[in-house]
């Protein structure tokens, strides 16, 4: 935990704010049902009001408190999020280190696979799908996880290529050592850096996109609270002069933000540049 | 080694650069195959009846009989797919669901008006991006490059459409000076179209722009590193020179590369702006298509984008192999 | 004679793990015109940023902070870019270490040549053209007129070198900066490249700075000698004085690396075998084959020193005896029985028998491991030695490695180039291996540090009676080290036998011409070989 501390006091300052952005965004959502003011769903006043103290960042179209939804969005979008990352990053990380150590078909197959994903834009793909599977939260995490888990391969393939030719492998190879030592005692340890700031990387895509689809009306359905749906639904206040969904949008943007200078810092690190 | 073999081999590689292209160019048209079957195949994987599942539980028996007709769904599968390839291709995409239109006058132009914003926005967007990316490597380190990294490194962060409400809240709603919903009809002047999509450009430009400059930046970097730039600096040359005959030609390929990369945000993000600024283009028509599962258009829509998607990143490639100088002069 | 160069308390100060070092502290320096002063030095003596320093350049990272550097009556230290521009390219130019690298692969040769006579306003690009081929016969490139206009990588790095060369002596500059020209061709490439230097300073009158590492390269070429260790001067004295009486304790070890040590035990025929390489062809993707039929046989306690330039398919022999490229054809006999093809078919034994050393020891060692683990493993892959057991064990090896006990918890990282290829060998020895195959330990350490490994690997020969397989280029180490010497031609094996046959009567004209193509500490040496060929061939021509 001390040495936790120490790593933290040598950041960058832009990295300290990403740190301080992140903790806060995870504790808004950690905590949501006991600072929000409202239910999450509870209708307190009348639509797109003003700010006041009742209300303070107003309310939505509906004339829920705005502040309430933001604050259970937080914990609905990033438990998405994360859990989306997770689930593309461990099915990515496994076939591409798979790919990597054991090569041919199994290399040649999912290889080709991953191209033809890739080589089709992320955002129409999805929109296929989800036109055929439905828009359930369970079909959202499925084909979401599977479209990133193609750029995580990729990555942990080429990591591990470049690994698996060095020499300290191929004298593990030679010693007689079995395929899972090599791949756990030998690569993954040199592997994990830049896996680590993809991670984050993954996770800002994955953020983006889940609000990008909900944006679309075609991510997570109401009245689930959720930072994408709520800019939506608020969008028409705009032309009014009400600035109501911009407040849901700068949340995304923030956040994105604040993973963003992290990984910055990681992949600095990683490269061993120092500047 | 005599000049008369490198001749020879001068030749004979020029088969191995036109074999090169042309298998580039096999692929992008398998790939392009094989997601047409894809499309296809995801529509039938639809559980249970698609007419049932569209017409509901209620439909009556008849309805049911002639619609599974219009869909052709009484023929079996490959005969279908051929049949619905071939009228593609011919320019017959079938009917709307929904309005029961002919697809192919939905999205005509619909079509032009997506390829037209995403053409001005590219426009604006590339030039500005490779520019700013050989200065930032150029003055790496300075104020200005960190200034330029932060904002670009924030506007990758930012989703499309907080840019794009930002813009309406500074240009349209406090200024007036654009207008916030981009309207268009045929009759329209170029003028007009332009200062119409002045916004939804605007929007779209920013997000390919800050992706695109990061990456020729770290791109130009990668070549300013090598030993022939600092033999170059060593042997008098101006720094002007330096960047623009020796750096330059070499980066030109890994730049284009990074211009392929970022068609996709092009294409991402020209749905979410049409809906943002509910412009009547190809993206608006395939995020309401997919809201109402009107299939046959979602499949045209999305085979079209594709097609465009595919085509641009072929298009890159070759220009990056015919821009690399150790393939265009082979041993 | 008024000195073109002045250099007077350099200081350059390098940026590294967030604050600033000295890399070349207080270092004077004068060059007369028409002199050619080497500098030598190890890795880190901050040879090639003096060699930059006195063109008025210092690399991202570098910052020169105090001293003056006097060209000519200018003052690079406070010239403007404007100024060194100027100068560099036409009256100071510069021949870096890797041609192949330094050439843009966007040109043509002879536009790179040309470009800074064209440039400075000093000729029309036609007339520089038939200058630079005019030098590109001076310096005997093979088709002087067309190989200028070909691209970088359609030319051979020996010709490419000589190529750079041209493109220096362009401005007829009044310094040459030389950086390592030589280091990554073979020695006889080398020969070409190092009488092409020897023409321009001798004929033209240009003065240069040579950086090398190795002191009978330099000691060819150069009027005066300077030694470097550290960043500061050690010694400066005349090539043949500093040669005969060398007055630093750090020179004598650098002249005595290439002198011969004496004759180690008499070779022993009789020992029973312990490898034999029985007819094994191997190739890359079924292309041409890299190995050739080799027959090759290695007896107990031996060292076979197996000797070619790149492409001989030295390092591929390794390869394929250790079942990492599966042979063509042949077999490969280990103690009597047959091994499989490839290394996944053999069993633990045999691949215990048999282990291996690396050229880079940063890339032979797992950074996330620590010393104990990289040594631990083999004892308890192979003998389920674990525990306290294991941790005495590898104590004992690091003691008889010479590195000492607090290294056990160190990552390798926190370890010298020199202290990494210990621990390799180290690593080696744990399983208690036959056979030891060395491939080019010693080529990506100082020659002083490489020495040191030499010694090592001798020390525990006479010990526990290993035998090695030793891959190299070098010619110096296998007088040191090698019973048996095998010479490889592009896959074929030439000749071999015993080491002192082969070294003092080769049979075979390759071995000749690679034998007598390594330089001598001899500044006589380049121009007395110079004449013999030139003797030889006007001989044949007769």
């Amino acid at each position: 935990m001390s040495s936790l501390i120490k790593f933290i006091q040598k950041a960058p300052w832009s990295a300290r704010i990403g740190i301080i952005i992140l903790v806060m965004n995870i504790a808004v959502a950690a905590f949501a049902p006991v600072i929000s003011p409202y239910g999450e769903t509870e209708i307190t006043g009348d639509v797109w009001e003003e700010m006041s103290l009742t209300h303070p960042l107003g309310t939505d179209h509906l004339g829920r408190d705005l502040l309430t939804r933001m604050i259970y969005g937080a914990r609905n979008t990033i438990a998405l999020a994360l859990t989306i990352t997770f689930l593309s990053f461990t099915l990515g990380t496994l076939g591409g280190f798979l790919a990597a150590t054991l090569g041919g078909w199994c290399d040649t197959l999912l290889s080709r696979m991953v191209d033809l994903v890739l080589s089709f834009p992320t955002l129409i793909f999805a929109l296929m799908v989800l036109s055929v599977a439905g828009t359930s939260i369970l079909s959202l995490i499925c084909v979401i996880a599977v479209l990133d888990a193609t750029r995580v391969f990729r990555l942990a393939r080429a990591v591990a290529m470049d690994i698996a030719v060095m020499d300290f492998v191929e004298a593990g190879r030679l010693r007689g050592e079995k395929t899972g030592w090599i791949i756990l005692r030998e690569i993954l340890p040199n592997a994990l850096p830049p896996l680590v700031a993809e991670f984050g990387l993954r996770f800002c895509f994955v953020f983006l996109f889940i609000a990008c689809l909900s944006f679309l009306g075609l991510g997570i359905q109401p009245p689930t609270a959720d930072w994408g749906s709520m800019v939506k639904e608020n969008a028409g206040a705009i032309t009014f002069g009400i600035f109501t969904p911009l407040w849901p949008a700068a949340a995304i943007a923030l956040i994105t933000v604040g993973v963003n200078l992290i990984v910055d810092w990681f992949l600095n690190l990683a490269s061993g540049l120092k500047e | 080694m005599p000049t008369g073999l490198l001749n020879g081999g001068g030749s004979l590689n020029m088969k191995d650069m036109t074999a090169t292209i042309l298998k580039r160019i096999g692929h992008s048209v398998i790939t392009l195959f094989v997601i047409s079957i894809l499309i296809f195949i995801g529509v039938e994987a639809l559980p249970g009846d698609l007419a049932e599942s569209i017409l509901g539980q209620n439909a009556l028996p008849e309805t049911v009989e002639a619609f599974r007709k219009e869909l052709k769904l009484d023929l079996p599968p490959h005969v279908r797919y051929i049949s619905w390839l071939g009228d593609f291709v011919q320019g017959d995409m079938g009917r709307s669901l929904s309005n029961h239109r002919p697809i192919t006058d939905l999205i005509g132009w619909r079509l032009s008006n997506t390829l037209f914003l995403a053409a001005v926005a590219a426009m604006v967007a590339v030039p500005l991006a490779i520019i700013l990316g050989i200065l930032t490597a150029l003055y790496r380190n300075t104020l200005f490059d960190r200034i330029v990294s932060m904002v670009s490194l924030s506007a990758i962060s930012f989703p499309e459409f907080f840019i794009a409400y930002i813009l309406i809240a500074l240009l349209s709603v406090k200024l007036s000076l654009f207008p916030s919903i981009a309207t268009m009809d045929g009759q329209m002047s170029l003028m007009d179209k332009l200062y119409t999509i002045v916004l939804p450009c605007l929007t779209l430009t920013m997000v390919v722009l800050a992706h695109m400059m990061r990456q020729t930046r770290a791109a130009i970097i990668n070549v300013l590193a090598t030993p022939y730039i600092e033999m170059a600096l060593l042997k008098g040359v101006s720094r002007l020179r330096v960047v623009v005959v020796h750096a330059f030609p070499n980066a030109l390929s890994p730049v284009i590369n990074v211009v392929a990369l970022n068609m996709a945000y092009l294409v991402a993000g020209v749905v979410i702006v049409e809906v943002v600024f509910v412009y009547p283009g190809l993206g608006q028509l395939l995020v309401d298509s997919v809201a109402k599962r009107d299939l046959p258009v979602v499949q045209a829509s999305g085979l079209i984008f594709a097609s465009v998607y595919i085509g641009l990143n072929l298009i890159a490639d070759l220009l990056s192999i015919a821009s690399n100088p150790r393939l265009r002069n082979p041993r | 004679m008024k000195n073109i160069l002045n250099i007077k308390g350099l200081t350059i100060e390098g940026f590294n793990d967030n604050q600033w070092s000295t890399i070349v502290d207080g270092v004077d320096l004068t060059l007369a015109r028409g002199e050619v002063l080497g500098l030598i030095g190890e890795s880190g003596a901050g040879k090639s940023t003096i060699g930059l320093a006195s063109m008025g350049y210092s690399r991202r990272g570098c910052r020169i902070s105090s001293g003056s550097i006097l060209f000519d009556g200018t003052e690079l230290c406070q010239a403007s870019d404007r100024v060194k521009q100027k100068i560099r390219g036409t009256r100071i130019a510069y021949v870096a270490q890797s041609a192949a690298a330094s050439f843009n692969p966007a040109h043509r040769l002879i536009r790179q040549c040309t470009e800074t006579r064209v440039r400075h306003g000093q000729l029309t690009a036609a007339q520089a053209e038939k200058e630079a081929i005019e030098n590109y016969r001076r310096l005997l490139l093979p088709d002087p007129e067309g190989i200028g206009f070909r691209y970088p990588h359609q030319v051979s790095g020996g010709q490419l070198q000589r190529a750079m060369v041209a493109m220096a002596m362009a401005c007829k500059p009044d310094i040459i900066v030389f950086d390592e020209p030589t280091t990554a061709l073979d020695v006889t490439t080398q020969i070409e490249v190092l009488n092409a230097i020897k023409q321009i300073t001798r004929h033209l009158g240009t003065a240069a700075l040579y950086i090398t590492h190795d002191l009978a390269v330099v000691s060819q070429l150069a009027d005066r000698i300077m030694v470097l260790k550290n960043g500061r001067k050690v010694e400066e004295n005349q090539t043949r004085k500093l040669l005969d009486t060398p007055g630093k304790s750090y020179t004598q070890k650098l002249l005595s690396v290439r002198s011969q040590r004496p004759i180690k035990k008499p070779v022993q025929l009789k020992q029973n075998v312990i490898l034999e390489v029985n007819q094994v062809s191997a190739a890359y993707k079924k292309k041409e084959l890299v190995l050739d039929t080799i027959d090759l046989t290695i007896r107990r306690g031996q060292t076979v020193a197996l000797v070619g330039e790149s492409g001989s398919g030295k390092s591929t022999l390794a390869r394929a005896i250790t079942g990492l490229l599966p042979p063509l054809s042949g077999e490969v006999i280990f103690q009597g029985n047959p091994l499989g093809a490839s290394y996944r078919s053999r069993d633990r034994e045999s691949l215990r028998k048999m282990q291996m050393i690396y050229q880079m020891p940063e890339t032979a060692l797992n950074p996330k491991q620590t010393i104990e683990t990289a040594i631990g493993r083999p004892l308890s892959f192979y003998f389920g030695i674990s525990g306290r057991e294991k941790r005495k064990q590898v104590l004992e090896f690091l003691d008889r490695i010479e590195l000492p006990a607090s290294y056990i918890n160190r990552y390798p990282g926190e370890l010298s180039g020199g202290e990494k290829q210990r621990v390799c060998v180290a690593r080696a020895l744990a399983a208690k291996p036959e056979l030891v195959i060395c491939d080019e330990v010693t080529s990506a350490l100082d020659n002083l540090v490489g020495e040191e490994i030499l010694k090592l690997l001798q020390n525990l020969q006479n010990d526990l009676g290993v035998s090695y397989l030793f891959i190299t280029h070098d010619l110096a180490t296998v007088r040191a080290i090698a019973d048996e010497v095998v010479v490889m031609l592009k896959g074929k094996i030439v000749e071999k036998g015993p080491r002192n046959k082969i070294l003092n009567s080769p049979g075979h004209d390759y071995t000749k011409r690679l034998l007598n193509s390594v330089p001598k500490m001899n500044p006589d040496w380049l121009d007395d070989l110079l004449e013999k060929r030139k003797n030889t061939r006007s001989k044949k021509a007769a």
